[in-house]
């Protein structure tokens, strides 16, 4: 297959595209009409011309510095820069007089005369700027010589050089090499502007002017920077210069394609040569991330090629047997074997299966269709069940529609950001730092969550509320916030009046202007300030353009859907729907969350959200697929697990999830699948579900196969294969293989023809082909005859279902309560580095940042129970107990604790609950009462785990 | 699935659509249990019922006549 070049211009043009009305100018000749504000150096590229640069890039304003772009303009004096003068109407401009010419050489002699020539054996070689400028300029000598004061050479003069300064090698990722530093500046903006971490300043002044990364004497790893890379991005020489480069040359080809980690969705350049992944680097053109990345996505790739992966399939005949490597024939024939003798001695709804998250669109497609046309039943369901389900059930109820309303551009003309339990800068990095670059030209903050994250404060950002609620008490707090609304006259009325069923709204409005709803009356509740609460309230509700972003400390309670429901009350009665800058925004937490709920994995729902007791829904998927399908709904992940433990589900095929590390109640999920006679685990990894499993279906990474993802935006974008599988099979051929092996007829040879199907049953994405992918880059759906170019505001003339729907919002205690025994309540979350259970990114350099979990505790509750900074603490629930590390900060307020659950040595999870949400048994991850005492090491729990997951994981030699 | 669990999970759906302004809130916990729940769970929901499990809130007995019978 030849490499996917897409006809956009990938020039550099200098400077950021303005909007504004036309300029018409002349440049070297050639008329060229741009919008006001553009810079003349731009106005030249849109003309073809090339302006000589080094400071000036196009995903940086404009700086000035390195004086290479002078031109001359009629009528002007002097030789403007190029990149800081705006166009003007009638401007005739001269880009390559003698006079430009003769400057630009002397400007390159200077810079060229403090710079290594080690071209040929330098890592940038042919993807130099500065190389390329000097070519450009037709710099032939350097006057100066190279014995003067320099910060090239370690020694002068046969002493030690003071200026010069080793090469920073401690970013796991890549390289900073200060001898090619010409102080452009680039990088240091690059990390103001468009990451938004100010961890790179220029210190010195003038000829002792240098890059430095955070305070003096830190190091790129020990300062604050994130490893995003955008300053790597933004370099024009090899100063900041990625590892992979170095070893392995300069990429020749590129493929773009979409991230696998979170549900941002960035678009990438996977750069390569031949099949070697050199490096990816955020494509300009992608529409979630315009040209920015984070770590994960930029340089945790490296587990494609870890040593554990698993490359071959392999099967036993009980969990405590050691696996067997065996051909893909016979690991799929004893899967399709076991399954079927189950359904024959057990029923045909002994059986299910989960679809991955991670997986793509056709992926999970084909497993929901196996099950429930060659299993027969409803069994299917998706990790989405553990993150966002209660966002498609409250979404659905209240707008039509299981799905965010915004594209991401949209941040760009918010005013006001409510940002609710959700943890952008390290959970969507890319986003977080679209969203702080808003804030910084302006736009007001309101945090929402029981912990001071980052956002709250960091450089040039400061939130204007921050509301510590007390962890389980989001719908008191939102419906408080509704009372200040409705009770101070607020409301939106027209387009309440217009949009919404007033009926409901009316209900809606007398419950939540009860006294008992107002922010006085629970602040004992929920430990926020009523004078606070009542002054966001009245920011969201006035301060222009609201929208509100949340994620899992919204869904991941007892009443995870009751709280969605309140977050779409606020944005509709403030009219904040249906135009750019507004909207209810969940920010999903695996690359392909969106996606795998739209393509039917839950177990009530066919693609495209319709119910199996659906019959002309059902009727559409029975005529294609040529087999009956159950109008009952199947289990869910709970579900499954609470029937295996009862003797009634015996056998599950589990693509690209860890359930027993990221479901709840770590126990109860270990009983469940030591209770089945046939799990099948289809994964990169012998992850930790996979300790008791009987057949093992390795799996291919996203660089490994075509398909497509959808983003938190409802973005779909193309996934290209980069390199074959490893495995020999991408996943979808996997599942085919096992799905023809238990009877099934089924005849792809592309994931384009899987999308085909889906077009051509599910009526949101009916427009989507793989030739308008390639024509557009990508489209958020619905894509259909309405909306033949996709969606990216919905609800924009009325609601998916006509009138938007206000539900009355009570608050309900959880069932899990603090008591003497277990005095604290721990929440859950993720860091940046690492990425949900961390089957990917612990198989990477990440592990720098983030070796372990650790324990947040206020330095109070610490105290008490004599627990000091980096012990080991027990921390132990109604449920179980674990032991890792006490990290002592204010960021938790006295009460609440806080860990990740990246690794399976702590396994956060055997503390959680199997309490869930109401509707849709999202489980309450984020509520958990606990103990926290202190501990000498690993629990009994621990070590015991770690001796079976040892003896789970062995393998026989391979059979001669 | 335990008893106590299950009757947890009707219970909670009960106290969601108890504070909803509807004429008949039985019928829209029966539609969410209907909607959500796999036969065998309400099965086991009724015979619970049946059976006068004592912590069952009386929204969810009532809904439960109105259940769509599990085949």
């Amino acid at each position: 297959m030849k490499d996917f070049v897409i006809p956009w211009d990938d020039a550099d043009k200098g400077t950021p595209a303005k909007t504004g009305a036309p300029v018409t100018l002349t440049v070297d000749g050639i008329a060229v009409t741009v919008p006001e504000g553009t810079s003349v150096m731009r106005a030249a590229a849109e003309a073809g011309i090339q302006v000589p640069k080094l400071c000036a890039t196009d995903s940086l304003e404009a700086f000035g510095s390195c004086r290479l772009c002078v031109v001359e303009i009629e009528g002007r004096r002097g030789t403007p820069a190029s990149c800081t003068t705006p166009v003007a109407d009638g401007m005739v401009v001269h880009t390559q007089t003698d006079k430009v010419a003769k400057l630009r050489r002397g400007v390159m002699e200077l810079y060229i005369s403090d710079h290594p020539l080690d071209c040929l054996t330098c890592a940038a070689n042919g993807d130099c700027e500065l190389q390329d400028m000097a070519g450009m300029v037709g710099l032939r000598d350097v006057r100066y010589g190279y014995e003067g004061e320099n910060h090239v050479f370690a020694r002068a003069g046969g002493e030690a050089n003071a200026r010069y300064l080793p090469k920073d090698e401690s970013n796991p990722y890549f390289t900073y090499d200060p001898s090619k530093c010409i102080v452009c500046s680039r990088c240091v903006r690059a990390c103001e502007e468009v990451q938004g971490t100010f961890a790179l300043t220029i210190e010195g002044r003038g000829f002792d002017s240098r890059v430095s990364a955070g305070m003096a004497g830190d190091d790129f790893l020990t300062s604050e920077c994130v490893s995003c890379g955008a300053c790597v991005q933004a370099c024009p020489t090899a100063t900041l210069q990625e590892k992979s480069t170095v070893e392995l040359g300069t990429p020749d080809r590129k493929v773009v394609t979409t991230c696998a980690y979170c549900g941002v969705g960035c678009s990438f350049e996977a750069q390569l040569n031949g099949d070697r992944l050199v490096r990816m680097v955020p494509w300009k053109h992608g529409k979630a991330n315009r040209g920015h990345s984070c770590v994960k996505g930029r340089f945790a790739y490296g587990y494609a090629e870890h040593p554990d992966r698993i490359l071959n399939p392999m099967i036993r005949e009980s969990i405590d047997q050691p696996w067997r490597e065996v051909s893909w024939e016979e690991a799929v024939g004893f899967a399709a074997g076991r399954l079927r003798s189950i359904q024959e001695t057990h029923g045909r709804q002994a059986i299910g299966g989960i679809t991955s998250s991670r997986c793509t669109n056709e992926e999970t497609y084909l497993v929901q269709k196996m099950i429930r046309a060659v299993f027969g039943n409803n069994n299917t369901d998706t990790c989405a069940r553990v993150c966002h389900s209660p966002t498609g059930y409250g979404l659905k109820t209240t707008f039509g529609t299981s799905a965010g309303t915004q594209d991401f551009d949209s941040v760009e003309a918010s005013d006001v950001v409510v940002v609710i339990g959700a943890n952008p800068t390290d959970g969507h990095p890319v986003f977080g730092s679209r969203l702080k670059k808003r804030l910084r030209q302006g736009a007001k903050l309101i945090v929402i969550d029981p912990r001071r994250i980052d956002l709250v404060r960091t450089p040039h950002v400061e939130a204007a509320h921050h509301l510590p609620l007390r962890p389980g008490t989001n719908v008191a707090v939102l419906t408080a916030m509704a009372h200040v609304i409705v009770t101070e006259g607020l409301v939106d009325e027209e387009f309440v009046a217009s949009r919404c069923d007033t009926e409901a709204f009316e209900d809606w409005a007398a419950f939540v202007a009860e006294e008992r709803n107002s922010p006085e009356a629970t602040e004992a509740l929920t430990g926020v300030p009523a004078a606070e609460l009542r002054a966001a309230a009245r920011l969201y509700a006035t301060g222009g353009n609201g929208a509100i972003y949340y994620g899992l400390g919204v869904t991941e309670h007892s009443q995870g859907s009751t709280t969605v429901m309140a977050i779409a009350n606020l944005a509709m009665a403030t009219g904040n729907i249906g135009r750019p800058g507004v909207g209810v925004n969940p920010l999903r937490g695996q690359n392909n969350v969106q996606g795998s709920c739209d393509m039917g994995s839950f177990p009530h729902e066919l693609p495209g959200y319709r119910h199996v007791s659906d019959d002309a829904a059902r009727e559409v998927f029975e005529k294609i697929w040529g087999a009956k399908i159950d109008a009952e709904p199947g289990l869910r992940i709970p579900n499954m697990l609470d029937a295996a433990v009862s003797g009634e589900f015996k056998g599950i095929y589990i693509q690209g999830e860890d359930i027993l590390q990221s479901d709840p109640d770590t126990r109860h999920v270990a009983a469940g699948l030591a209770a089945m006679d046939c799990v099948i685990v289809h994964d990169l990894f012998l992850n930790e579900t996979a300790n008791y499993a009987h057949v093992f279906l390795p799996g291919s990474t996203f660089l490994e196969k075509d398909g497509t993802f959808t983003n938190a935006e409802r973005r779909i974008n193309r996934v290209r294969r980069v390199m074959a599988p490893k495995n020999g099979y991408a996943d979808w051929e996997v599942t085919l293989l096992l799905a023809n092996a238990m009877g099934a007829d089924w005849d792809y040879t592309h994931p384009s023809e899987i999308m085909e199907e889906i077009a051509a049953t599910t009526p949101s994405f009916a427009g989507v082909t793989y030739a308008l992918l390639e024509e557009k880059g990508s489209v958020q759906w619905p894509c259909n005859a309405a909306r033949p170019e996709g969606s990216p505001v919905m609800h924009a003339e009325s609601f998916a279902n006509g009138k938007g729907r206000f539900m009355v919002t009570e608050y309900v205690a959880t069932e899990e309560r603090t008591g003497p025994r277990f005095p604290l309540l721990l929440t859950t979350g993720r860091i940046l580095s690492q990425y949900n259970v961390g089957a990917q990114t612990r198989r990477t350099a990440n592990t720098v940042w983030h070796q372990e979990d650790v324990l947040e505790i206020h330095p109070h509750d610490a105290e008490v129970r004599g627990v000091r900074e980096g012990d080991w603490v027990k921390i132990a629930s109604r449920k179980g107990e674990t032991s890792l590390r006490a990290h002592l900060t204010d960021r938790v307020a006295p009460g609440v604790v806080y860990t990740t659950f990246h690794h399976p040595d702590t396994q956060a999870n055997v503390v959680t609950t199997d309490y869930s949400d109401w509707a849709t048994n999202c489980p309450e991850y984020k509520v958990t009462a606990v103990q926290v005492a202190p501990s000498n090491g690993p629990t009994e729990w621990q070590r015991d785990y770690a001796e079976q997951a040892g003896r789970a994981r062995r393998i026989l030699p391979a059979a001669e | 699935m335990s008893p106590e669990k299950l009757a947890r999970m009707a219970n909670q759906i009960a106290t969601f659509f108890r504070a909803q302004p509807a004429e008949d809130r039985a019928a829209l916990v029966a539609k969410h249990l209907n909607d959500f729940w796999e036969p065998r769970m309400r099965r086991q929901l009724l015979d619970l019922v049946q059976a006068g499990h004592a912590d069952l809130d009386p929204l969810v007995v009532e809904a439960a006549g109105r259940m769509r019978a599990p085949a």
